[in-house]
């Protein structure tokens, strides 16, 4: 579906505001993972916003795309993003990893049910993006909407995320559409460093499966993939998404150590504050621009 | 004797009593499953005709997902079946799955409460020849500590096919335990079977009973028979069958105590976290008493005949004679 340039600048606010979200959560709980989820942003917001067919006032509607995600920990982006988008209130998002919440720090769908899957342990969300896919194509559905999953890089190491792949594309998934986090950061460091993925697009496409790279903060580059891996018919594709780890806050960007809490990282309210000051300061400038 | 009400094979102690292998009624029943429920799919890690998924997979094949040997993707692609309104039956050897793909049917299946059927087959060491690596003790044990998961364990392919079915209406994630080798037929098509209630099979003709012999799984024949020869030798018991091991039938494991005071339990997996810990749970809190168990003694297994290695393990009927003598001079 075709992005116009003021739907652009609309999407840029909401990321924005996302963003933003995130930072106030992960405040207010202390601890939890800044960086994937800041990386993830402008993902989260052109699906939610533009692409997903799903409806926020009835989450069980039966027709909706499925999202599945793959990487649990980047749940803030989830959260905030499932908050401006209306399936909850922006001040419940405050409770986010506290006693009784809905929100756990990994996400949970016996606390919400309308989660398409509970996750965390990494490398097996495409699986069960997979395991969807199959269904659909059993009952026919296969071509009435779309099975996504997003999943980091760092669980490409994981050996059942291969698992799924060689599935996926024995069955030519054509439902099936994998969207990568390609930040280039894992707890241990970049992933250069802790286990090679490169040539990770050779690697998919060895797989069998259509590679699409683009830059992960372009909605226009990012609508066009997504549009592309609707239109390929013959196998599933992966989209492999180049994001920049901590996107909008300066001070974060590209640092591994901001992919979770590190007791070696002073974390201070100071830090957090910076990051919202920056972001409030940004977002101003975009509406001011809109 | 056993027990009139229940119909069971009236050929059990006979020479030429029929044995037909455990898994094979899962088979039968996962095939009138699958006819009965056109949402009952099956998935298999290339042990399709090892766990009889074949009569299934030659009648839907189009409902039929062959994953190659990759446990852990399995049970995390049938989670995502389920998701969709699946109820899908995944079958590997026991040792491989449950054994190898423990977290992802935690996660995926267990925590995320879906309605995936995890099937077990050549468990226990009656696997025999392929050795220690193939023989799994350890399932029951991995899978009743997760919540959410019901765990159950057929004595005979009758009951397993009874089972198969049972499950194919349950909206909760469960295990299936089933064994490779021949099984006397224990059961028939009319023995009442109700999920999570534990039967007697063997009683007294008269008068008090002083062991309680709690069975689950394919030592179940071993067991009548050590029950048939005690009563010959003067010593009363009752058997009963606990092949839901979760949930678990707490008030017929509790009356049966309160009855005999002694209580066996028989299985072929570790003693450690298996059945005979599930009743010893229930006993501690509800009524205290001696209990000796069957079952392998924290060992891995090794290659032999079935027969041979149920004997060397201490599974065998005589080790079941022996317990329930030991347990009866045991202090209450």
């Amino acid at each position: 579906m075709f992005l116009t340039e003021e739907k652009i600048k609309e999407l840029e606010i909401k990321a924005n505001d996302i963003r933003t979200s995130i930072i106030e959560m992960l405040l207010e709980a202390g601890s939890g993972h800044t960086a994937g989820p800041l990386g993830m942003a402008d993902i989260f917001t052109l699906f939610y916003f533009h692409v997903l067919k799903h409806d926020p006032k009835n989450p069980e509607w039966e027709e909706r795309d499925r999202l599945v995600l793959s990487n649990g920990h980047i749940c803030p982006v989830l959260y905030a993003t499932m908050a401006r988008a209306g399936y909850l209130s922006l001040e419940e998002l405050k409770t986010l990893r506290k006693f009784g919440t809905r929100l756990q720090g990994h996400p949970h769908r016996e606390y919400m049910p309308w989660l398409e899957n509970s996750s965390g342990p990494l490398g097996s969300g495409l699986s069960q993006a997979v395991g969807m896919a199959i269904a659909d194509r059993i009952d026919g559905k296969d071509k009435d909407r779309f099975i996504y999953c997003f999943m980091s890089d760092g669980e490409h190491n994981e050996g059942n995320t291969w698992e799924g792949a060689m599935l996926a594309s024995k069955n030519k998934l054509r439902n099936l559409i994998v969207v990568v986090d390609r930040n280039n950061i894992q707890i241990d460091g970049f992933t250069e460093n802790v286990m090679p993925l490169e040539p990770l697009a050779d690697k998919w496409r060895a797989f069998n499966f259509h590679v699409i790279e683009v830059g992960g903060h372009d909605f226009k580059a990012l609508n066009e993939a997504v549009g592309e891996a609707q239109a390929i018919y013959e196998k599933p594709t992966v989209i492999i998404a180049h994001t920049i780890p901590g996107k909008g806050v300066h001070e974060f960007e590209r640092d591994y150590r901001w992919h979770g809490y590190d007791p070696n990282v002073k974390t201070t309210k100071e830090d957090y504050n910076m990051a919202l000051k920056e972001l409030r300061t940004l977002g101003g400038k975009i509406k001011s621009e809109y | 004797m056993l027990n009139p009400n229940l119909k069971l094979n009236p050929k059990i102690f006979n020479e030429d009593v029929e044995q037909v292998p455990i898994r094979k009624g899962f088979g039968q029943g996962l095939l009138i499953a699958g006819e009965i429920n056109k949402n009952v799919v099956a998935l298999c890690a290339d042990l399709t005709e090892s766990t009889m998924m074949n009569f299934f997979k030659e009648k839907f094949p189009e409902r039929f997902v062959e994953v190659g040997v990759a446990e852990q993707n399995l049970v995390t692609v049938a989670s995502g079946m389920a998701a969709m309104g699946k109820i899908p039956f995944c079958s590997s050897y026991a040792m491989f799955s449950p054994g190898r793909n423990w977290e992802q049917i935690r996660t995926t299946i267990a925590y995320n409460d879906r309605p995936v059927k995890i099937v077990g087959s050549h468990a226990g060491i009656s696997v025999g020849p392929d050795g220690g690596t193939h023989q799994a003790l350890e399932d029951i044990a991995l899978m009743r500590v997760l919540p959410n998961m019901d765990v159950f364990s057929p004595c005979d392919s009758i009951e397993a096919k009874k089972m198969t079915l049972v499950l194919a209406k349950t909206k909760r994630p469960a295990y299936l335990r089933l064994a490779r080798e021949k099984t006397p037929v224990i059961t028939t098509e009319e023995t009442p079977f109700t999920l999570g209630k534990a039967e007697i099979y063997w009683m007294p003709d008269v008068g008090l009973v002083q062991v309680g012999i709690i069975v689950t799984g394919g030592l179940m024949h071993r067991a009548l028979l050590a029950a048939k020869e005690l009563e010959m030798e003067g010593i009363k018991t009752k058997v009963l069958n606990l092949s839901s091991i979760k949930p678990i039938d707490k008030d017929a494991i509790i009356s049966l105590a309160k009855e005999t005071k002694r209580i066996v339990t028989v299985e072929e997996h570790q003693v450690a976290g298996g059945m005979g810990s599930a009743v010893a749970e229930i006993l501690a809190q509800n009524y205290p008493a001696p209990i000796e168990f069957i079952g392998v003694q924290d060992k891995f297994g090794q290659s032999g005949t079935p027969d041979e290695l149920v004997e060397h393990y201490g599974m065998g009927k005589d080790s079941i004679k022996k317990a329930v003598k030991k347990v009866l001079i045991r202090k209450i």
